[in-house]
């Protein structure tokens, strides 16, 4: 084996499932042939934020005890089943020798919470004549024992190991996209080290909460009425996001690891890099350029495809579109699509989830519609070999990652 | 010159610098005086009020605000203070300008009860639920400052930027593991060379109503609140839950040839790493301990080490009946009859269970153990468990050569993870 061999990771297992359907087939069809979309989005639950919402699942297929299912909050099942689908496309749904050697890298939020205890808890405190001593009560006789469990960042990993048994060593990172892009990034670099040579790195994010929302609105990063594409709300006024629930998981694994099994694999993962700014002016797409020059010499002639993460949030997106627009007058890109103009931003979600959306148009050999009227998504003569995911977190964190066809 | 390489011809880790704070003070110095004369930090609870709480007590960090403030700026204080203490030993870098990456577990982050009566409040019922009405209200509010601390990443990040660490920061969270998960992120990043540095914090201040209603749901919280300092009693025939706690430890991991060419002091090293996800429970460990039984082996694996090279145990110990049960248990399948001949004491017992910082804490009292010779005591143990073997160190420091430690860290979840921690190598 030559020394490139060793260093190469094989993505031969994905989980992916959003408002665009379950599984790879499902988002083929929408994003890339042109299907009619399952869902549309959420314009009355969440009003005024619009959501993208998850496709109806039958959870009983990869979470087969109600027992486990009653003990998770929604991210969690749709993590868990993401999780499943992944295994099941990798081959190694039950196989509990690799599985126990599987090592784990999970994105996760929390704090999902039981909204009418909230809002029973906040009517009650404006007329309890002690309020300390009312919320006190009300939370110990209220909050159900489960939820913290449902709560806790760290129990969507916990609960893969329950149900799919994957039990080598399980991380929980966090901080919104920036911890899916370390995720993936994490994993890579240990597979290319020797540190482990069978990863499962994913995420699931449940925008179907208004706790959530809460939080975002905070930061005015939504949008607000019809999402309309990133490109165009990035050129309204502020701008804003749409978010959207997602699952996606992928299965890591070293080239000599797939091979020994009989493994092929659906694309090859090259550098991925992670990096941060404090986002003033300029700095994001400093950060960005300097990833893209990292993996310039990687480069293949045929100028890569840009699958961007870009939020619609006005001043990053319009700064990561500058940067696309100057690697494609440079002819280095060609091709640039927005997943979330489709899909939503799934926060710890998103760049799994970029990745995977890759890996399946290199597998696929073939691209993605453009979906977009601004000018920036245009039609791309021949598939690419290569594809370039991009993640600029709506507050932080800025991420990129080489996906390729294995010669 | 030549390079350092371990038993598996990886590069070593050496700590350079490490810092503390918890319930009893602030600084190595301050803890280790007190830690090791069998000194309590647990004490009432007076941050909020606990009416209708069984447990009334806590480890918490009450000396560096005045006020009450939301838990990300007391965790974000209590990481800041470590991680200055430990980066001023270790020399490294200049202000603002750490030269390495930066691994940090931190508690998760929620909107708390004071926020969210805030939010509520003077809002107009016809705009829906609860939550529309608060959702209204925040976004006239347009507080950048509450946006940015209920944001999962924002600690990590506001930590970054005041040290100057490169890269993006990870946030990590392994429950009541993720202390000593941090270390072992930093430790395989200068192993595999990406780094030569890594800054690494486990912080917690999230002691709240809500999060004691919730692990007090569990039955996990020691009840003995009439004398708070006498609670924490791990391995006890009486131990009757944890008790919550809050404080920071950070360490200053160096690749070691690294760090001797700059001229720096070797605190001791980190040897082996080793991580077992359980699928038994989500709160229980698997009954015949293996999980946690491999995840000690595998930490000795990895820092090749026998069963024979380990001087003291630093227990997770947190005082519930099942945990010191099952560390009990899984330790003696490893050790065997050597076992009885190795101190294992239980830091918690005086500092309370500081969750996410815990691992990142008993690591820096692992390195002091060893840098002493002196090992901190296992207190309130009157009514010894006869079904746990180990000897606790009961009650008073014991003065003993310490080169290599066991440093154990479980979690809910699944979350086993064994740190072997060491003095400089000869």
């Amino acid at each position: 084996m030559t020394d490139a061999n060793r260093d190469e990771v094989w993505i031969t297992g994905i989980g992916l499932i959003s408002s665009l359907g379950e599984g790879l087939d499902a988002h083929w069809q929408v994003m890339a042939e042109g299907a009619k979309r399952p869902t549309e989005p959420d314009l009355a639950r969440f009003a005024p934020f619009p959501v993208f919402p998850m496709v109806p699942l039958e959870l009983d297929r990869q979470i087969p005890r109600r027992a486990d299912q009653r003990q998770m909050e929604t991210w969690q099942r749709l993590g868990t089943y993401t999780a499943g689908l992944a295994l099941d496309d990798a081959g190694l749904t039950g196989d509990l020798d690799r599985l126990s050697r599987m090592d784990m890298v999970v994105a996760a939020g929390g704090g999902e919470r039981d909204l009418d205890v909230d809002g029973q808890i906040l009517a009650g405190l404006e007329t309890a004549a002690a309020p300390e001593a009312f919320l006190n009560e009300r939370l110990a006789n209220d909050l159900r024992p489960t939820l913290f469990l449902a709560q806790l960042s760290n129990l969507l990993a916990g609960n893969i190991s329950i149900v799919h048994k994957v039990t080598g060593s399980s991380r929980t990172f966090m901080g919104e996209e920036i911890a899916g892009i370390s995720a993936v990034e994490v994993a890579a670099r240990r597979i290319r080290a020797g540190q482990g040579d069978l990863f499962l790195v994913g995420a699931a994010y449940n925008a179907e909460r208004k706790d959530m929302l809460l939080s975002l609105a905070m930061g005015r990063t939504l949008w607000k009425g019809e999402p309309r594409t990133v490109w165009e709300r990035a050129a309204s006024g502020d701008g804003g996001m749409v978010t959207g629930s997602l699952g996606a998981f992928l299965v890591l694994e070293s080239r000599a690891h797939a091979e020994a099994r009989g493994k092929s694999a659906h694309a090859r993962l090259g550098p991925v890099l992670s990096g941060r700014s404090r986002r003033r002016p300029g700095e994001a797409a400093e950060v960005a350029r300097k990833q893209f020059e990292e993996i310039r010499p990687r480069l293949r002639g045929d100028a890569v495809a840009v699958l961007s993460g870009a939020t619609g949030i006005a001043a990053a997106t319009q700064e990561e579109r500058a940067l696309l627009e100057q690697l494609a007058a440079e002819g280095l890109v060609d091709g640039i699509r927005a997943s979330q103009t489709l899909i939503g931003n799934g926060l710890e979600t998103a760049f799994p989830a970029q990745v995977a959306l890759a890996a399946l148009a290199i597998a696929r050999k073939g691209f993605y519609l453009p979906s977009d009227g601004t000018g920036i998504e245009r039609p791309r003569a021949a598939a690419p070999s290569q594809v370039l995911a991009t993640s600029w977190g709506f507050w932080r964190g800025e991420g990129m990652a080489l996906v390729e066809a294995i010669d | 010159m030549a390079k350092t390489r371990d038993h598996l011809g990886r590069p070593v880790v050496a700590v350079t610098g490490m810092g503390v704070v918890t319930s009893l003070g602030q600084g190595l110095d301050e803890n280790w005086a007190a830690l090791t004369s069998g000194r309590s930090g647990i004490h009432r609870i007076t941050r909020f009020p606990t009416d209708h709480m069984r447990t009334t007590i806590a480890g918490t960090v009450d000396f560096l605000f005045e006020d009450e403030v939301r838990s990300p700026v007391l965790t974000e204080r209590l990481a800041h203070l470590a991680a200055e203490e430990a980066v001023a030993q270790s020399g490294i870098g200049k202000p603002g300008d750490f030269p390495g990456m930066l691994f940090m577990a931190v508690p998760p982050v929620e909107i708390e009860w004071p926020a969210r009566r805030d939010f509520y409040a003077g809002t107009d019922p016809a705009l829906g639920d609860a939550y529309d009405r608060m959702i209204a209200k925040v976004f006239s509010l347009n507080d950048a400052d509450t946006f940015e601390f209920a944001l999962y990443g924002c600690v990590a990040d506001r930590t970054a930027d005041h040290f100057g660490t490169k890269g993006a920061p990870i946030s990590l969270s392994t429950a009541c593991a993720s202390g000593a998960s941090a270390i072992q992120l930093g430790v395989e990043a200068i192993r595999r060379g990406d780094t030569d540095a890594a800054l690494v914090v486990g912080t917690d201040g999230s002691v709240r109503i809500e999060g004691l209603v919730r692990f007090s749901l569990l039955s996990a919280l020691s009840t003995s609140n009439d004398e708070p300092t006498a609670a924490s009693r791990p391995f006890s025939k009486d131990r009757d839950g944890f008790v919550m706690a809050e404080g920071a430890g950070a360490l200053v991991l160096e690749d070691y040839d690294a760090a001797k060419a700059r001229g720096a002091t070797i605190l001791g090293v980190i040897r082996g790493i080793a991580e077992k996800a359980d699928d038994f429970h989500r709160t229980r460990s698997k009954p015949d301990g293996s999980p946690v039984i491999a995840a000690i082996q595998q930490a000795l694996d990895d820092g090749g080490v026998s069963i024979d090279g380990v001087d003291y145990i630093n227990a997770h110990g947190t005082g519930t009946p099942e945990n010191d049960k099952m560390e009990a248990m899984s330790l003696e399948a490893v050790f065997g009859e050597r076992l009885a001949g190795i101190p294992a004491s239980s830091n918690k017992s005086m500092i309370g269970h500081t969750l996410t910082a815990a691992g990142a804490i008993e690591a820096v009292f692992s390195l002091q153990t060893i840098r002493q010779g002196l090992i901190p005591p296992t207190i309130n143990y009157v009514n010894p468990d006869p079904a746990i073997p180990l000897d606790v160190v009961p009650n008073k420091a014991r003065h003993q050569p310490v080169s290599v430690v066991l440093s154990n860290s479980f979690g809910f979840g699944g979350q086993n993870a064994c740190l072997l921690i060491a003095a400089e190598p000869a």
